[in-house]
């Protein structure tokens, strides 16, 4: 029984958070005061910047550099949110409240500045994130949420009002939203030996149904699609602080693989920031040798299935592990997808019974 | 068979019964007629002897004539050189009697404009007309009580009165009645009178309606352009007419001094040098040609490559400073540039194109252009749509010069000659002849070159006043963001920075 590893990750991490906003504002504060126009430096996320990073297992910023500099009219106006980005972010951090991206859009409104779109206001926030390092879960801006987890896991709340109270992740049926509360809770005590991240919410309650925690010792957390960047997070500590191994079980097509594939490697998109992948996570299937092997009823790829899996041949992502060509190829030549759901064909505890402990073991 | 019948009619029966040609065409531009003519002669007899005009002009309701028309009494003052008694009756009283038939850049041409408005007055009311009169070496004052004998052409003196001119006073007062429609004429009259001030801006109009209102257009300037002195024809403007009237007045006993002394560029050499080239003996004499002669005289005269251009000493242009300042006073605008192009020449009459472009200020947007035409310092105010110089602006391409129909602008083209090329005996617009398209053509282009240069400065003027806006806007508030995110309380000095931006915004004109 594993038990808690860092005591004091979280609010260890918070501190960090804030002493690198304050420190972002002391910067533009100092240089401004010795009269000189105010410039910060980061990586280049532009796409001939993004290189994959065979150690890390995933896609890091290359060395290019962009300078913001208030003295350049066209970065005069990005600088100043950027600049307010932080101070936002860092009266969230300290007040301990939560946010959206929706809410920072708002926002700024009070402070008389205005974004001109959502996506404006959202690549302040990003650039905000490659600045410092830290994901904008960090700074308490959360996407909507729609992921879940259920198991034996106990964790300790640290949001206002929860400080020090605990839970235990079985506690409700349909299991917990992984949200601000949940990612910025320290984990206390599981009878867990591994994760099982699952695509989807039917399948999802159907293992709780089944009582896959207790059969196979598994915590379950449900995706809902593409994880959130929370979520990612939070199977990440889920593997590293408790030392789980993660198995992920998505649908049996190009979309599904690469749902698994983002857990494991990340995204084009966060290059810009670290711990958001879980390198050691399986893919456990449905792969497209499931779909043959166990006579899976499926469906014919379209044109864009096919075109995706073309794309995903030549990722560097999808060429650390065999696994991946194989599969790969294997769609290709078949033809087919199918999903999770398709096990149903041969009873509705079949993928529990037979499917799920066959997969574990040959994903181990 | 029918009996034709043929009878002689005088000028002005004939102008009565065409009363169209002279633009009294309906009871609303028969009051704008009258009132454009009359004015345009006190204007002439202040020019020409360089008296700064004061003219005032009032129109008085008399009474109904019938459901859309009624009638009014016109009254015309003006400080011009006045006219001597003895001519008095026929220059109001006799059709095509008058001083402008001398080749010389004049406001009129066919000699009507008074006698048409007082026989058109006569026509619709059937009173007489009051003509005042001094001239400035008299110690009189005349005034006439008039009608015309249309059938004959005659004036018929009602009754004749002479004053003593205490007050040496000098000018020329002309009233009678006259039918019209002022509400439906009103707008191109006030029209008129503003665009009359533009291009004569040393002149005071004063106009009083049949309402009471007072329109006042005050001078701004004493200076005024130089009178147009009369000139002799060019060879390549002659006709057959022409030529033979001079052949009947003239002194001269052989072609040779003929031609010296009644052409225009033509000298001893000029004309030898012709008259060996068209087969004809400079000895001839001029008085025996034939008929068949004098036509092929013509055809010579005009097909004659050596002539020199005639030059436009003639000619009274406005002059850039008066059009400037007329432009000014009349449209308030932001910005003027005004240019005189160098005199050019259509079929033997020299011509001067004058043009003035005005931005903003009072301006009114429109969509399209205002366009201000006049020919010989009278205002064009009907088929603009005809007229060579929309042609010529609608075929610019603006774009060129940073300016586009949706701004507040102004143009203005002035063509003075002593033969303005009308296109119809209605004389309101300028026929698309080549050379004047030419010419009004460059002449636009000169001035498009200079609000082009305005545009380009303004616009540098914007962007940095806008960049500089920016730079002001935003560093405050970076200043203030960043003294409470690193948790200061002070905030730091951001005056300097904004200064070195003004110094640096000066250098830089693109970022």
């Amino acid at each position: 029984m594993a038990q808690k590893k860092q005591k004091t990750s979280i609010s260890e991490r918070k501190k960090e958070v804030l002493a690198s906003l304050e420190g972002f504002g002391t910067s533009i504060y100092d240089q401004l005061d010795l009269g000189h126009f105010p410039s910060t430096v980061m990586p280049s996320r532009s796409t001939e910047n993004i290189h994959y990073d065979q150690q890390l297992r995933q896609f890091i910023l290359g060395e290019r550099k962009v300078r913001r500099s208030a003295r350049n009219i066209r970065h005069l106006r990005p600088f100043t949110q950027l600049t307010w980005a932080a101070l936002f972010s860092n009266e969230l951090a300290s007040q301990r409240k939560t946010s959206t991206l929706r809410d920072v859009y708002y926002s700024a409104q009070a402070y008389e500045m205005t974004f001109k779109d959502q996506q404006e206001s959202n690549n302040i926030i990003t650039d905000l994130e490659t600045i410092l390092g830290f994901s904008r879960e960090d700074f308490n801006i959360f996407p909507e949420e729609r992921s879940a987890i259920f198991g034996n896991l106990t964790i300790e709340y640290t949001v206002p009002g929860y400080e020090g109270r605990t839970m235990n992740l079985t506690s409700h049926p349909d299991g917990v939203m992984i949200g601000p509360a949940l990612t910025s809770a320290e984990f206390v005590k599981t009878t867990a030996d591994k994760v099982i991240a699952i695509e989807k919410g039917g399948l999802f309650t159907r293992f709780i149904e089944e009582n896959v925690h207790n059969k196979y010792n598994a915590l379950l957390v449900l995706t809902a699609g593409q994880a959130p960047r929370a979520t990612r997070h939070f199977i990440r500590r889920l593997s590293s602080e408790l030392n789980l191994p993660v198995y992920i079980f998505t649908d049996g097509d190009p979309w599904g693989m690469h749902i698994a594939m983002v857990i494991i490697s990340g995204s084009a998109n966060a290059a810009h920031l670290r711990e958001l992948n879980t390198p050691d996570a399986k893919w456990s299937g449905v792969w497209a040798t499931d779909i043959v092997n166990y006579k899976l009823p499926t469906d014919p790829l379209d044109e864009v299935d096919m075109k995706r899996l073309y794309e995903l041949q030549k990722d560097p992502r999808y060429k650390e592990d065999p696994l991946w060509q194989r599969e790969i190829k294997t769609f290709m030549k078949i033809r087919k997808k199918a999903e999770q759901e398709a096990f149903s064909r041969y009873g509705l505890t079949y993928i529990v019974d037979e499917y799920l402990p066959a997969k574990l073991e040959e994903t181990k | 068979m029918a009996q034709a019948t043929f009878e002689e009619i005088s000028a002005a029966d004939f102008f009565y019964r065409n009363r169209d040609i002279a633009g009294f065409t309906n009871p609303s531009r028969a009051i704008f007629a009258a009132v454009r003519e009359l004015v345009e002669n006190s204007l002439d007899a202040a020019e020409s002897l360089k008296i700064l005009p004061n003219i005032y002009v009032r129109l008085s309701y008399e009474g109904e004539a019938s459901k859309e028309t009624q009638i009014y009494k016109l009254r015309v003052e003006d400080n011009g050189i006045g006219i001597p008694p003895r001519h008095i009756p026929s220059a109001f009283g006799q059709v095509l009697f008058g001083s402008k038939y001398k080749l010389k850049q004049q406001r009129g041409t066919f000699g009507l404009g008074g006698k048409m408005a007082v026989l058109y007055g006569q026509i619709t009311t059937h009173q007489p007309a009051y003509i005042t009169s001094s001239t400035a070496a008299m110690s009189k004052i005349y005034m006439y009580k008039l009608m015309i004998d249309i059938q004959r052409n005659r004036p018929l003196i009602l009754d004749r009165k002479v004053l003593i001119n205490k007050e040496q006073w000098r000018g020329t007062i002309v009233e009678f009645c006259l039918e019209g429609d002022y509400l439906r004429a009103m707008p191109k009259l006030l029209d008129y009178f503003k665009q009359t001030a533009m291009v004569n801006p040393y002149a005071n109009l004063t106009f009083v309606d049949p309402k009471g209102r007072l329109y006042k257009f005050t001078r701004i300037t004493e200076e005024m352009p130089n009178p147009p002195t009369e000139t002799k024809p060019h060879p390549y403007g002659v006709d057959v007419e022409l030529l033979q009237r001079l052949i009947q007045i003239t002194p001269h006993k052989n072609m040779l001094d003929f031609l010296k002394s009644h052409f225009l560029r033509v000298g001893e050499v000029t004309a030898q040098k012709f008259l060996e080239s068209s087969n004809v003996s400079p000895s001839r004499n001029p008085k025996r040609l034939s008929h068949e002669e004098i036509v092929r005289l013509m055809h010579m005269l005009k097909r004659y490559k050596e002539f020199l251009p005639p030059d436009a000493s003639c000619l009274s242009p406005l002059g850039e400073e008066l059009l400037k300042a007329g432009m000014m006073k009349e449209l308030k605008p932001e910005f003027v540039a005004v240019h005189q192009h160098k005199p050019a020449t259509y079929a033997g009459h020299p011509f001067i194109v004058e043009v003035g472009i005005a931005y903003g200020g009072e301006i009114p947007k429109r969509g399209s252009f205002l366009v201000y035409r006049f020919a010989n310092r009278i205002p064009l105010l009907y088929d603009e749509a005809s007229d060579v110089t929309v042609r010529v602006i609608t075929a610019m391409n603006w774009r060129r010069y940073k300016v586009s129909p949706d701004m507040p602008i102004a143009i203005l083209t002035h063509i003075c000659s002593t033969k303005v090329p009308y296109k119809t005996v209605g004389k309101e617009f300028i026929g698309d002849r080549p050379e004047v398209r030419r010419e009004i053509a460059n002449g636009l282009r000169e001035v498009a070159r200079q609000i082009q240069h305005f545009m380009s400065k303004r616009e540098h003027v914007d962007r940095e006043r806008k960049r500089l806006g920016v730079f002001s806007k935003y560093l405050p508030k970076i200043a203030q963001f960043s003294t409470k995110l690193a948790g200061k309380e002070k905030l730091p000095d951001i005056e300097k920075l904004l200064v070195s931006v003004k110094k640096y915004g000066a250098e830089e004109t693109e970022d």
